[in-house]
């Protein structure tokens, strides 16, 4: 394309980096507030903008009283388990759907479609009311229960599944393998890129989900990072030093995560928009 | 006798892919069926019914919950709050995005970084999130009043006004959205071949024509798509309005959302049949939307 001129450089780099500011700072101020005291926090002197010194009482203070760690083991946990059985179920589901043909097929497919269709509101009453009979509130399968199969999931490798050459599908028949074999060492290798993005999005569900651990585990033991932090919020209520070190604790795994595999989060997030 | 053989052969594999198929779609398909598709019958059954308590002693009444709903001044409001988020959150959100996006797609230095800045919102827990942007609108003490008042305007009751709250939060709906949208335009416009710029160029386009003639329709399906799954999205908010208005706020009515007013009947006041009818207006609202968007689709997407 055509050259630029000078001034206009200026001016998009100068918006981009506004921009830029606006995304970060709600971080960089979480990040310096969770090092104040709250007569540092609340001074509103610019001079006393930075921490007078590097205090950990804040952080110490919310680990302590939230035992940080459970919550840290029960939101990997949940992730985990999601994750693992979106990969597995609808793996397997989606390349039946691509690739057999079988009775009951486009039925079951439609199954899939009508959940994807539907606000998941609909289904949290009776999925409570089943865990709450099953006595397993306040538990790690209480809060994987809803994501133990993924529609989403199918929907998406279907479109991979689909993409696959069917030459590949005959030399692999035709080299004597059943459509078990055909499936686990041919296909499933060939949807990376969609189990990529399943993953990805799988884990940040789970991890931003907050109605359903909030009512589903109640115990502060049983909650997740994102279900504490309202109870966190109400236990200090105004104390924001403290809130911001439990916000910090809160998003920081995440965004480690992030930080290291940037190219995949954004990646899974075109593949999602253009499969669907 | 060899054709006979054959054909038993065939039609011995086509049953064991029956039995292959049914296999491997066995645990999704039944749990959706558990999870999902009994649950939603379940769900618009108890509509008709005041749920005892767990679940026992369930009370037919009819249509009852569902006059009380009409005759619910809270429920209006709700839906007027959520589609005023809607229309606030979706237009602004896909404007920014469309222009960070376009800014992004001409070779622009630093072009990863910035996008990398602008996407960090995305992987960030809403309640995490909503706790800093309060603290930031906290009326004493917050950085954007702090500001205000250094230029000499009057502080704002961010979080407490009425009339102030529900564009704060949009801010916040906003601020955590546009880098995802802007991934997936910035991926819609890189599939525009680059011989269609030099074709134009050719032809004497300047930059503005070729922005309407050859870039917005070819981005206007994604642009479409972005559209669809943030208006749903932007209908189901709960997260930011839970974690920054509580119900005894002054701005409460002014911003509880449907899910929020869902949310408080059936997990609060345990009044599930209620809470029931009011998904069962979200999933009609929802409905009309999505519906009058495919049948507009057609006049401004353009598919190649």
């Amino acid at each position: 394309m055509q050259t630029k001129s000078k001034v206009y450089l200026v001016v998009v780099h100068t918006l981009l980096i506004i921009g830029s500011s606006v995304m970060i700072w709600p971080f960089i101020w979480m990040i310096i507030t969770s090092f104040k005291t709250v007569t540092e926090a609340t001074a509103m002197n610019p001079f006393k903008f930075f921490p007078s010194q590097l205090r950990l009482e804040n952080y110490k203070g919310v680990i302590e009283q939230f035992n940080f760690l459970r919550l840290y083991f029960n939101t990997f946990s949940m992730i985990a388990i999601n994750v693992l059985c979106a990969i597995v179920f609808s793996s397997m589901a989606a390349f039946a759907f691509a690739r057999l043909e079988f009775p009951g097929r486009d039925f079951c497919f439609g199954i899939v479609l009508f959940q994807m269709m539907i606000p998941t509101q609909i289904f949290i009453i009776p999925q409570y009311l089943m865990v709450d009979k099953l006595g397993a509130r306040n538990t790690i399968f209480a809060l994987v229960f809803p994501g133990l199969v993924s529609a989403f999931g199918t929907f998406l490798l279907r479109q991979f599944f689909k993409m696959i050459p069917k030459e590949l599908e005959y030399s692999a028949r035709i080299d004597g393998c059943n459509i078990g074999q055909m499936f686990v060492r041919i296909m499933f290798p060939l949807v990376k890129p969609g189990l990529v993005a399943l993953s990805i999005f799988t884990a940040l569900f789970a991890f931003k989900n907050l109605m359903w651990p909030l009512i589903i585990n109640p115990s502060p033991d049983a909650a997740t990072l994102a279900s504490a932090l309202s109870k966190i919020q109400g236990a200090y209520s105004v104390n924001y030093p403290r809130l911001m070190a439990a916000s910090v604790l809160a998003v920081c795994p995440m965004l480690i995560l992030y930080f290291i595999f940037q190219k995949q989060f954004m990646q899974s997030v075109v593949t999602s928009g253009l499969t669907m | 006798m060899k054709v006979r053989s054959i054909n038993k052969r065939t039609s011995n594999m086509r049953i064991s892919e029956w039995f292959w198929g049914w296999f491997l779609i066995a645990p999704t398909t039944i749990g959706l069926i558990i999870l999902n598709i009994i649950p939603a019958i379940q769900s618009f059954y108890m509509s008709f019914f005041k749920i005892g308590d767990f679940g026992v002693n369930n009370e037919f009444v009819g249509f009852a919950n569902y006059v009380r709903m009409f005759n619910d001044p809270q429920v209006w409001r709700a839906v007027v709050n959520t589609l005023k988020y809607t229309v606030l959150v979706v237009p602004i959100s896909i404007f920014l995005s469309a222009v960070i996006a376009v800014i992004l797609n001409s070779n622009i230095k630093g072009q990863g970084i910035y996008r990398s800045i602008y996407f960090i919102p995305v992987v960030a827990t809403p309640a995490a999130v909503t706790m800093v942007w309060r603290w930031l609108y906290n009326y004493h003490y917050g950085l954007i009043n702090f500001v205000i008042k250094k230029i000499g305007l009057q502080p704002v009751k961010w979080i407490d006004d009425p009339n102030v709250a529900m564009i704060s939060i949009a801010i916040i709906g906003i601020w955590s959205i546009v880098g995802y949208n802007m991934v997936l335009i910035l991926a819609g416009l890189q599939e525009i071949p680059q011989t269609y710029y030099e074709a134009a160029s050719i032809d004497g386009a300047n930059s503005t024509v070729m922005f309407f003639k050859i870039i917005l329709p070819m981005v206007s399906p994604t642009i479409f798509f972005v559209m669809i799954t943030s208006i749903i999205q932007c209908m189901q908010v709960f997260d930011v309005i839970y974690m920054m208005i509580n119900v005894s706020n002054p701005a409460y009515d002014k911003t509880v959302s449907l899910v929020y007013l869902f949310y408080n009947n059936t997990f609060k006041y345990y009044d599930e049949g209620y809470g029931s009818a009011i998904v069962m207006l979200l999933l009609v609202i929802i409905s009309i939307i999505t519906i009058i968007q495919v049948k507009l689709q057609k006049k401004w997407v353009n598919y190649l």
